[in-house]
């Protein structure tokens, strides 16, 4: 600890003073001490490198889709219009269409099998049970090409959702129909407008959704479509396959081609577990299509990790929040072990004040050095875990960013609680530990509790801040089990960094009144 | 040596911190227990749980108050100055530091015991769903061999836990920044360890000393283990005669 250094433009330091000049006393207190900006670089330094050991350690040997065989390296995951990893495959029998038109069909029952061997075993026909997932979809689809990952619409009959209207893989509206077969559904194009409609009797339509997909070609293939997702079990999923029987297949329009029967991404390459690729069988007005797999975004199923760019970086944020959390003790019990703290709250006589001051400090601090971490961190592991032939989801600037700032805010937020803390305490003992232990216990014995004793830690305890590595993609229109074991948080980051915040304000309030009533 | 050892036994003794980290450790060890058993569901089809280490787990939050014991023994004296009257009335520094571990480790011992017998007793007690007696995975018996080996073994922990913390702290001398590295050695490989994947998390958890050093509480499954309950317990000693080793070195040779 050196001097107290004297703001130079407002020389009175007093009770007229303002928070500037304390603000600047206790920034020239931190500076200047050559400990505490090695302890920064430290704390930086640490993130990075066990950043770099995690995703090190990381290595994948994946099964394909079928499962048959396993190799190091990933399956192809199909990028969707948005840039985000999607599910696309399943059983398409199609024809191109010239310009305008419409496809109307009625689906006349939808059934399917469950095989009940998990994901990551091959699927054997006999190995099956009779079962339909809640998201089997069965109906009339648009695309411009049958490239796995390109833009669609469709209007379909689903397992246990209703009639529903959905493009490009994360558009979803839900229309009025039952589950009950059989229903009437229809697609019309007009332009890059694409309209979906239901019926109940094949004569009254209403419409369930309309989309606008730009760039749409002159010709596009139309026609009808089965698919069938992973169905969980808990923790288990299982592969699944579905049937649709169509009536009354008509299309109008320059539909000229004839019809053409495709699997879509279920090959052995692709890594959508599917139960068999189906196939397709007109006997008179009947058309009946047999497909497997999920036209949906790409959310974990068993056989592509839980890998994203924020994966890696969790032990590192936590040596960088232990290297912050000693520091942010320091800052304030070394003034108490030294009785700096007499000199300090005589030349700001407003106690309040001085905790402000020290508080903004360390955050601006504790932000600077979290950011700083994860923007070297992020990169660095990312790209380790690509080199190792581990799949990572692809994630956007604005997802990167918000684990930056994310990391920043926990970071800032812990110091100035353990700030806070170290206040009440006066010593750095109890702060120190509580600062460490409260965010690495949840992690140690979560494992151990049930998923929702493991769910409430990291809702409750300032662990929950740690959410905002959280980007693993979730979705309403995937069944999947969404728990902390296959990497989810309970809540989302924003939240995680509120329920982190509400601690920190508690504990500077608390050390706000004990510092107005105690002396010095 | 007895007079230093007495010496130290008074100062620690009669701190008032003392007396309020004993009872934590012996509170948080067991509360934790009792929570994580009280939570735990038999995983379906996941193999059985071993119900022994489980009751244990308080362990992981009950060595953080050891640690803090163990580091305010050494650094408070440095903070305080006292240090050099200590050195001053017992010129033998190794002596000194010898002194104060026997003293932090008997402390430890008395709660370590308590705790663990906490924890076992609770586990007896508790009605815990999914860790029924038909799997044969409820708590043994204390006189049950790989039970008293577990409850034996973790009190033992503790007591290394308390050595390796006296040794970091008298390298370190500092109280906050101590507190920080013991407490980052310790639970730091275990995160990592669960990061990774798999031949170099068996190798972390073979030499970290909090994976190793807990390898003792298991009472099933043995074969599966990273490394054998008492070869854990050995590695935690090498980290802690590591460090007490490099205190007395530094001893030596450093103005206090």
């Amino acid at each position: 600890m050196t001097a107290v250094g004297a703001p130079s433009r407002t020389p009175d330091t007093g009770r007229g003073g303002g928070l500037r000049p304390a603000l600047w006393a206790e920034w020239v207190k931190f500076r200047t001490v050559r400990g505490w900006l090695v302890g920064l670089g430290i704390a930086v330094l640490m993130c990075v490198l066990f950043t770099y050991l995690v995703a090190n350690g990381i290595h994948s040997g994946t099964c394909t889709g079928t499962g048959v065989t396993c190799h190091s390296g990933h399956p192809a995951v199909p990028t969707g219009p948005d840039g985000t990893a999607v599910a696309d495959s399943y059983r398409y029998l199609s024809r191109p269409l010239t310009g305008n038109g419409t496809v109307t069909a009625q689906v006349a029952s939808l059934t399917g099998r469950i095989s009940t061997n998990p994901v990551n075993v091959a699927p054997s026909p006999s190995a099956t049970r009779p079962g339909l997932a809640g998201w089997a979809k069965a109906g009339i689809l648009l695309t411009p090409t049958t490239t796995p990952g390109s833009s669609y619409a469709a209007v379909m009959a689903t397992g246990g959702h209703g009639t529903r209207f959905q493009y490009d893989y994360t558009h979803d509206r839900r229309g009025t129909a039952s589950d009950a077969a059989p229903r009437w559904v229809r697609l019309a194009r007009d332009g890059d407008t694409i309209t979906g409609y239901e019926s109940a009797d094949g004569t009254s339509w209403h419409v369930v959704g309309v989309a606008h997909l730009r760039g749409l070609p002159g010709t596009v293939r139309v026609g009808l479509f089965v698919t069938s997702p992973v169905a969980f079990r808990g923790q288990t999923g299982h592969p699944t396959q579905a049937t649709g029987s169509f009536r009354h297949v008509t299309v109008t329009g320059a539909a000229n081609g004839g019809w053409r029967s495709q699997s879509i991404g279920a090959g052995r390459a692709d890594f959508y577990p599917v139960l068999g690729t189906g196939g397709a069988r007109v006997a008179g007005d009947e058309v009946v299509l047999t497909g497997s797999g999920d036209i949906a975004p790409a959310v974990v199923q068993g056989v592509l990790g839980t890998n994203t760019v924020a994966s890696s970086l969790l032990v590192g944020l936590l040596v960088g929040s232990i290297v912050l959390v000693v520091l942010a003790a320091l800052f304030v019990t070394t003034e108490y072990r030294r009785g700096l703290i007499r000199t300090t709250l005589a030349a700001t006589p407003r106690r309040g004040r001085v905790l402000a001051a020290k508080a903004i400090v360390l955050g601006g601090v504790g932000f600077v050095i979290g950011a700083l971490a994860a923007a070297v961190a992020v990169p660095v592991g990312d790209r380790i875990l690509a080199g190792n032939g581990v799949y990572v989801f692809p994630a956007g600037v604005g997802t990167v960013v918000g684990i930056v700032v994310g990391c920043g805010l926990v970071t800032a937020l812990t110091a100035v609680a353990v700030l806070a803390l170290g206040t009440m305490l006066r010593r750095s003992a109890g702060a120190v530990t509580a600062g460490i232990v409260v965010f690495v216990l949840p992690y140690l014995i979560g494992s151990n509790l049930s998923g929702a004793a493991e769910t409430w830690l990291f809702r409750l305890t300032p662990a929950a801040a740690f959410s905002v590595l959280g980007v693993l993609p979730r979705s309403s229109l995937v069944d999947y089990p969404y728990t902390f074991g296959n990497g989810y948080y309970p809540l989302p980051g924003w939240a995680g960094l509120l329920v982190l915040a509400a601690y920190t304000a508690a504990a500077l309030g608390a050390a706000r009144l004990l510092l107005h009533r105690r002396d010095a | 040596m007895i007079a230093a050892i007495l010496a130290e036994w008074t100062k620690i003794r009669t701190l008032a911190s003392t007396a309020w980290l004993l009872v934590g450790t012996a509170v948080l060890t067991t509360g934790v227990g009792v929570v994580v058993v009280a939570t735990t569901h038999q995983s379906s089809g996941g193999g059985s749980q071993d119900a022994t280490k489980l009751v244990l787990t308080g362990i992981d939050l009950g060595q953080a108050v050891v640690v803090v014991l163990a580091v305010l023994a050494i650094t408070e004296e440095y903070g305080t100055g006292m240090i050099r009257t200590t050195f001053a009335a017992v010129p033998g520094r190794v002596t000194v530091l010898g002194a104060k571990a026997a003293a932090v480790a008997a402390l430890t011992l008395a709660a370590g015991t308590v705790a663990v017998a906490g924890c076992l007793i609770a586990g007896r007690l508790v009605p815990a769903d999914g860790l029924g007696t038909a799997h044969g995975s409820a708590i043994g018996s204390i006189t049950h061999g790989p039970t008293l080996r577990a409850g034996v073994g973790s009190v033992l922990y503790l007591v290394l836990v308390a050595l390796l913390a006296i040794g970091i702290a008298t390298v370190v001398r500092d109280t906050a920044v101590s507190i920080g590295v013991v407490l980052a050695v310790l639970y730091l490989p275990t995160l990592l360890a669960q990061a990774v994947s798999d031949p170099l998390r068996r190798h972390i958890q073979q030499v970290a000393p909090m994976t190793a050093g807990l390898a003792v509480q298991a009472t099933t499954n043995l074969g599966k283990l990273p490394i054998s309950p008492w070869a854990g317990i050995g590695v935690l000693a090498a980290w802690a005669a590591g460090a007490l080793l490099l205190a007395g070195l530094l001893l030596r040779h450093r103005d206090p």
